[in-house]
């Protein structure tokens, strides 16, 4: 074909892969110790028992095996040792546009922050590097008495609340990362809605990582009360680098009786980063807690977020897309977790795969006894480029109770020839073709997620799709 | 005289090594509609394709003119731009992909140039009132979970928005009852703009009772095997395709 060829390189390296110079004020020596993590907890000046937490969660990272599932051969090439495990950009908070540094605002700017804040943010909280640098909250949230901080500040300012809820919905002890995490972590967000309270407007954080083998080791936690609700968005990009880096996030939700929590994520990671991230929520009686999750980029990405509905009514549900390359693999899926009668869930799983790139749906439903009446819905569509992609799933079903209705259903699709035909005798070339085909595949994850962030992923996807094909 | 739209030549193609043209001939000029009849494998809708330039599709002879312009180093959507359009026998459905945003791309895409939101409304509110559509329709994915006759109505459409010099109907009638038979040839004439052409292909008479053919072909084995005006329609459907190419 004579369609001229993109330089996808250089075109994602300047519309994504921008970093800046690295001016730190504090940065860590690579690798990891009880030293570092001491160090970690001086600078931030925490309470002695995040302290001991955290070299109590260390401890159970030098203990706990690597994961054996997802993908270990590259979950092994993970080099703990070249890894940064603290960083950060400027000493101080920023809540106010103006007095951001200009460095860091060129960033942004090229993130579209300020112009997204301008149409619809509560409030924002962009995470430079470890540390958060710019939070605003705007007045009548902060009248309603939402709390919306970054979780260092969240810690110093409400100890009490991040004490109750820090890490009991995942332990430090859940998994490797979980612990790794419970121990360097710094920077995300805190969230607290009170009773009643509905939250109209999308709160919003941004996270970056920019700095060579650096790990990136957010922290949030949302506590929405009872009858409250809130929409918490977060959006990624990173430049590209050359050598690996590591993000592993902890995300808690707990969503109190008839509350509801809908957290959105689209991740567009470079494609050296180990994207390891464990997200769960507790859904109280009659609490509706839905995970939207976009994957792209990233080497590998092990990511389930999982809905644990304890108390009867509750209902939980998982729409997560992913986008697999050369090179990367996207092992993504969802855990529902019905504990309690008359739960319900629905996880909806979408992923392509081109260019040899993997992508792999690993689901749990769990059903425990006498959870009756718990309906469950699960559907996995995967999208196929070409011959050398790959996608596999691994449904995992534990139903301890028979009073249940569980539907499960998983398709494999290819683009057809005929497809790209038809549209083609219509005028358009072949890769705008494939391109419309992959976002029509995307759309029932695009339609949910606010205006700005469909056009954001549609022009993702367009960048992903350049100098694919011709 | 009038300008030859399309000239095709002794034209051979095959799919998978199968030689299904044998050796086709036609002309059509600006202004004439032309039917080409046959019986089920003759080679119609291959004929479409390799029109429109199906990759699948080998020419291992012969000569494709559009316009006086050999058509077949070019890709589909090249010749798209050029004036040609293929309503298919069986459209392909893209699920996810908004009919209104599709039908704003592909007319960009052909024309070259965007029209103003407002003015493309018009002209599509125009088109669907034509083709008696229902507005919701717009609302819809591309061709996703339409009926046969809704489909075919979707290629009408598309067809009537493009505007192309030459369009070729691929048993644009099978499929559909007789009330939605008829709006869709209604809805073709009212649309159809008499300086362009038309090729029909059908198996059966009924539609040229509605759109009124020129010239009339009989397809048969890969073959042009007769022409004739419309009366050859009549002939072929009172006698059936074997009396009629055994004599
Ligand atoms: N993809 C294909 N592979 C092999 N043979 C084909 C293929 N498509 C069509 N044919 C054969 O080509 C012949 C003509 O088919 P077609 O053009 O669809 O006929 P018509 O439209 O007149 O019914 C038939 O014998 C059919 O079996
Ligand atoms: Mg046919």
């Amino acid at each position: 074909m004579a369609a001229p060829k993109l330089d996808i390189g250089t075109q994602y390296a300047d519309k994504y892969g921008f970093h800046d110079p690295e001016k730190y004020v504090f940065k860590a020596k690579p690798g990891l110790s009880k030293e570092i993590v001491e160090e970690i907890s001086w600078m931030k000046a925490e309470p002695e028992w995040m302290r001991e937490q955290r070299l109590r969660a260390l401890e159970i990272f030098y203990k706990k095996p690597m994961p054996l599932w997802g993908n270990t051969e590259i979950l092994n090439t993970i080099a703990f040792n070249e890894i940064y495990y603290y960083l950060k950009a400027t000493d101080k908070q920023e809540n106010n546009w103006n007095e951001v540094p200009e460095q860091i605002k060129k960033t942004f700017d090229r993130l579209g922050i300020p112009e997204a804040e301008r149409k619809f943010l509560a409030g924002v909280t962009a995470q430079y590097e470890s540390e958060v640098v710019y939070h605003s909250i705007r007045e009548d949230l902060a009248k309603l008495g939402v709390i919306f901080t970054d979780m260092d500040t969240g810690l110093k300012e409400h100890p009490e609340i991040v004490k109750e809820y820090f890490g009991t919905v995942i332990p430090a002890a859940d998994n490797k990362f979980s612990a790794l995490n419970s121990a360097v972590w710094s920077g995300g967000s805190f969230i607290w809605v009170p009773p009643g309270v509905k939250v109209e407007i999308p709160l919003q954080a941004y996270f970056r990582i920019n700095a060579e083998k650096m790990g990136q080791f957010e922290r949030t936690l949302i506590i929405c009360e009872e009858g409250a609700s809130v929409h918490y968005i977060e959006g990624c990009t990173a430049p590209i680098y050359s050598n690996n880096s590591l993000h592993s996030a902890v995300v808690e939700l707990i969503a109190k009786k008839g509350s509801k929590i809908r957290y959105t994520t689209i991740q567009n990671w470079s494609t050296n980063v180990y994207n390891l991230v464990t997200k769960r929520a507790l859904a109280h009686e009659q609490a509706v807690v839905e995970w939207i999750d976009g994957n792209l980029g990233s080497k590998l990405t092990m990511k389930y977020p999982s809905v644990y509905m304890v108390g009867p009514g509750a209902h939980g549900e998982v729409l997560s897309v992913a986008f697999a390359g050369k090179g990367q693999h996207q092992d993504a899926g969802a855990k529902m977790v019905h504990l309690a009668p008359h739960t319900s869930s629905t996880i909806l799983s979408k992923s392509i795969s081109k260019d040899g790139g993997r992508t792999s749906y690993r689901g749990l439903v769990k059903v425990a006894k006498g959870a009756e009446n718990v309906k469950c819905n699960v559907r996995c569509d995967a999208l196929l480029l070409d011959e050398e992609s790959r996608s596999d799933t691994y449904p995992l079903m534990q139903i301890d109770e028979k009073k249940v209705q569980i539907g499960h259903e998983a398709t494999v699709s290819k683009v057809g020839d005929e497809q790209l035909f038809y549209l083609r005798s219509r005028g358009l070339t072949e890769q705008e073709a494939t391109t419309l085909i992959v976002k029509g595949f995307f759309e029932p994850f695009a339609k949910v997620l606010p205006m700005e962030y469909a056009v954001e992923l549609n022009r993702l996807i367009a960048l992903e799709m350049e100098g694919s094909l011709g | 005289m009038k300008q030859e739209i399309l000239k095709i030549q002794n034209l051979h193609a095959e799919i998978e090594g199968k030689e299904i043209l044998k050796g086709v001939n036609l002309v059509i000029h600006s202004g004439e509609i032309h039917a080409i009849m046959g019986p089920n494998g003759s080679g119609k809708s291959t004929l479409s394709n390799v029109l429109m330039g199906h990759p699948h599709y080998k020419i291992t002879q012969g000569e494709i003119l559009f316009k006086g312009e050999n058509l077949i180093s070019l890709k589909p959507e090249e010749r798209a731009k050029k004036g040609l359009f293929l309503a298919f026998q069986y459209p392909t459905s893209v699920p996810g992909v908004n009919m209104v945003s599709y039908l704003r791309t592909i007319l960009k895409n052909v024309k070259g140039s965007d029209i103003p939101v407002r003015e493309f409304r018009k002209l599509l509110e125009e088109k669907m009132g034509l083709l008696e559509m229902d507005k919701s329709f717009a609302q819809r994915y591309l061709n996703d979970g339409f009926s046969g006759g809704e489909k075919k109505r979707s290629e009408i459409l598309q067809m009537a928005l493009l505007n192309p010099e030459l369009a070729v109907l691929d048993e644009t009638d099978s499929g559909l009852d007789i009330d939605a038979l008829r709006t869709v040839c209604e809805g073709i004439k009212k649309t159809f703009q008499s300086e362009n052409s038309l090729l029909i292909i059908t198996h059966y008479q009924r539609m040229l009772n509605y759109i009124k053919p020129d010239f009339v072909h009989v397809l048969a084995e890969g073959k042009m095997v007769k022409s004739g005006g419309p009366e050859l329609a009549l002939e072929l459907e009172e006698k059936g395709y074997d009396l009629v190419l055994t004599h």
